[in-house]
């Protein structure tokens, strides 16, 4: 869920712990990842204005969008701009990445840029150099919040440009000195996911304690060569698709989340996804057979009788295990009822305590039920 | 304006509508074609758009693929005197058939190669006139020649595409591409067409009919209009396809099974 994903953002991590990384992946298919990015940037700065974020300010790394793009994107959004110098920060790696206009003043073929003397951020000539960039973080960041221990929150708009320019190992070395870096209360970037290797991707992914994946709500398959079957796909695939985002949970579990976004005049909305068969096929592998019970068979799973269950008398069961002497001894023991244990009342030797899983436990029925609130 | 009436692909792009502002002012427009079905005509229906009298636009031409006199020939067809643009300072034609680039080492350097031809764009809007200055329409025929003059480098054609890029937010310009899809379509993972595609507001492919060659039918068209622009989301996200014919002197677009 979108909402779950920003409140992780926006609490931060614990001290001494990894701060919370998010990655935002997409594919040509369902290009919104940008949409995203910026829904969690708009959300992130409305929690740092109120005062509800464990940050108290963001350095945002724009790559494939200019400053004064983001500048009308949040006013657009109702968020104050014109004290945006005390909470933002950019770092500029779009008006000049590899110093062209720079070099070209130089020799004299530009005329002075009219460059904005800008209170909100630096203007980054050389992205190839990561060290700098890292560097120029840390610097804008430590400069926005006025206390050492106060935390600032990390935004890249866009792997796939540092990628062009560094090797993957300068930017997982990026990311992760990020991440471990005592001020830095959260990273969040985006990667387009069909311009890079698995490997990459998978990298990105290891690194990241949440991955929201946008993905279209139907694939177009080779089958499909009619031409006004294409286009109606993309067109629905171009309107809404599908928020797949999986939570890598502090104790190790991870907890895999679906909605339906949907793009709107107003920007991206986020809904549930509409019906438990989109849940299912969300999560369920795409195989040529079905991995689904039917009702029948459900019920019928649900009758079978499994060998050590209790029948029901309050007797202990013998099986016979193959072996001629069946001590009366040794007896196995069954529990009733789902979900519960029973202990056998009185047999002299072994016991076997049985206990049954039950086959409809709820995914989440072992987690923190306060989990969600918002406190 | 020469023709009153709008045809499907003005229509598809929002030149349709009559204002003052160039409806494309800002945005990336990415054309992909093939060897079947040559994408050029939409080019030469742009340009030919862009400098209708009525319309304020310059169009900085970029050419790698073909001389001046290809284009004059074809646009006069067309109705539009691009020698006489010229002149009158709204056509500029940067002639780069032969522009060899240097050596990786000295990619960089502001004297050649795509960062001088930047340099030339860019000093070239600084000199027209501020009215001007914001109606700019950048024109690159065609990328896949460009990647063969960067010597096979697609990471440097990006770094010049992106500077473009930086052109149409600092002046609202519009960059047109024109690519082939079919170049990369082999390749495992057709990175530098993807690229292309995420850069792009409208993306316009010129694909041959499903159904093969046809006399009356040249091919079929399909405008995504996908652009991240919060100011203008009438046509966000919409996706038209139709069919084309290319005339002597016009071209005829129609929707399937409309045509006379």
């Amino acid at each position: 869920m979108a909402e779950s994903v920003c409140r992780t953002l926006r609490d931060g991590g614990l001290e001494g712990e990894h701060a919370p990384a998010l990655t935002i992946k997409d594919s040509i298919a369902s290009p919104f990842g940008f949409d995203v990015f910026c829904h969690v940037l708009t959300q992130l700065s409305s929690f740092i204005l109120a005062g509800k974020s464990q940050s108290r300010g963001l350095v945002l790394v724009a790559f494939c969008r200019s400053p004064s793009f983001y500048a009308d994107l949040l006013k657009s959004k109702g968020i104050d701009v014109n004290s945006s110098n005390k909470w933002v920060r950019i770092l500029d790696c779009y008006t000049d990445p590899l110093g062209w206009k720079f070099r070209l003043m130089g020799v004299g073929n530009l005329r002075d840029l009219s460059c904005e003397a800008s209170s909100t951020g630096i203007l980054c000539k050389d992205v190839k150099d990561t060290n700098k960039l890292y560097s120029s973080i840390i610097e804008l960041g430590k400069g926005l919040v006025a206390e050492a221990k106060s935390r600032f929150s990390v935004a890249i708009d866009s792997v796939d440009q540092m990628l062009r320019h560094a090797s993957m190992s300068s930017v997982a070395g990026l990311f992760s000195n990020l991440r471990s870096h005592g001020q830095v209360s959260n990273v969040f970037w985006l990667l387009h996911s069909d311009l890079h290797e698995v490997r990459v991707t998978a990298s990105l992914e290891y690194m990241s304690s949440m991955v929201a994946s946008v993905e279209p709500l139907q694939q177009l398959t080779n089958g499909q060569r009619d031409d006004s079957d294409k286009a109606s796909l993309t067109e629905q695939n171009l309107k809404k698709g599908k928020f797949h985002v999986r939570f890598k949970r502090r104790n190790g579990r991870v907890r895999v989340m679906l909605e339906e976004f949907h793009i709107e005049q107003s920007g991206i909305s986020f809904k549930s996804a509409s019906s438990e068969e989109v849940t299912n096929q969300g999560l369920l592998p795409k195989v040529q057979f079905s991995l689904q019970l039917s009702e029948k068979e459900q019920i019928d799973r649900s009758n079978v009788v499994l060998p050590f269950e209790h029948q029901g008398n309050g007797k202990p069961i013998q099986i016979y295990d193959g072996r001629n002497s069946l001590m009366e001894g040794k007896h196995e023991t069954t529990s009733v009822s789902a979900g519960n244990s029973e202990t056998n009342e009185g047999s002299g030797g072994g016991e076997i305590i049985y206990y049954r899983d039950s086959d409809d436990e709820m995914p989440d029925s072992d987690e923190d039920p306060d989990d969600d609130l918002d406190i | 304006m020469d023709q009153r009436s709008s045809n499907l692909l003005d229509e598809a792009l929002g030149l349709d509508c009559q204002t003052d502002r160039w409806a494309l002012a800002g945005r990336v427009v990415a054309i992909e074609d093939s060897v079947e079905t040559s994408g050029s005509f939409i080019l030469h229906q742009l340009v030919k758009r862009a400098l209708a009298p009525n319309s304020s636009t310059v169009v900085l031409f970029i050419a790698f693929a073909q001389p001046f006199s290809h284009y004059d020939r074809i646009l006069r067809k067309l109705g539009c005197n691009l020698a006489a643009q010229r002149v009158n300072n709204r056509f500029f034609f940067f002639d780069k058939l032969t522009l060899q680039c240097p050596d990786v080492d000295e990619r960089n350097s502001p004297v050649s190669g795509l960062v001088a031809l930047y340099g030339e764009i860019q000093e070239t809007i600084y000199g027209l006139p501020e009215v001007s200055r914001k109606n700019v329409t950048i024109i690159i025929d065609d990328l896949s020649i460009v990647e063969v003059a960067a010597n096979g480098s697609s990471d440097y054609v990006l770094d010049f595409l992106h500077y473009c890029h930086t052109l149409t937010s600092e002046f609202d310009c519009t960059l047109i591409t024109l690519n082939h899809e079919d170049i990369y379509s082999s390749t495992e993972k057709p990175a530098f067409l993807l690229q292309t595609e995420y850069l792009a507001d409208i993306l316009i492919k010129a694909e041959p009919l499903a159904t093969g060659l046809a006399t009356d039918v040249h091919g079929q068209l399909t405008v995504l209009n996908k652009g991240f622009n919060h100011g203008q989301m009438n046509s966000r996200n919409k996706i038209r396809n139709f069919h084309f014919r290319v005339k002597e002197n016009m071209v005829e677009y129609f929707y399937p099974g409309s045509r006379n």
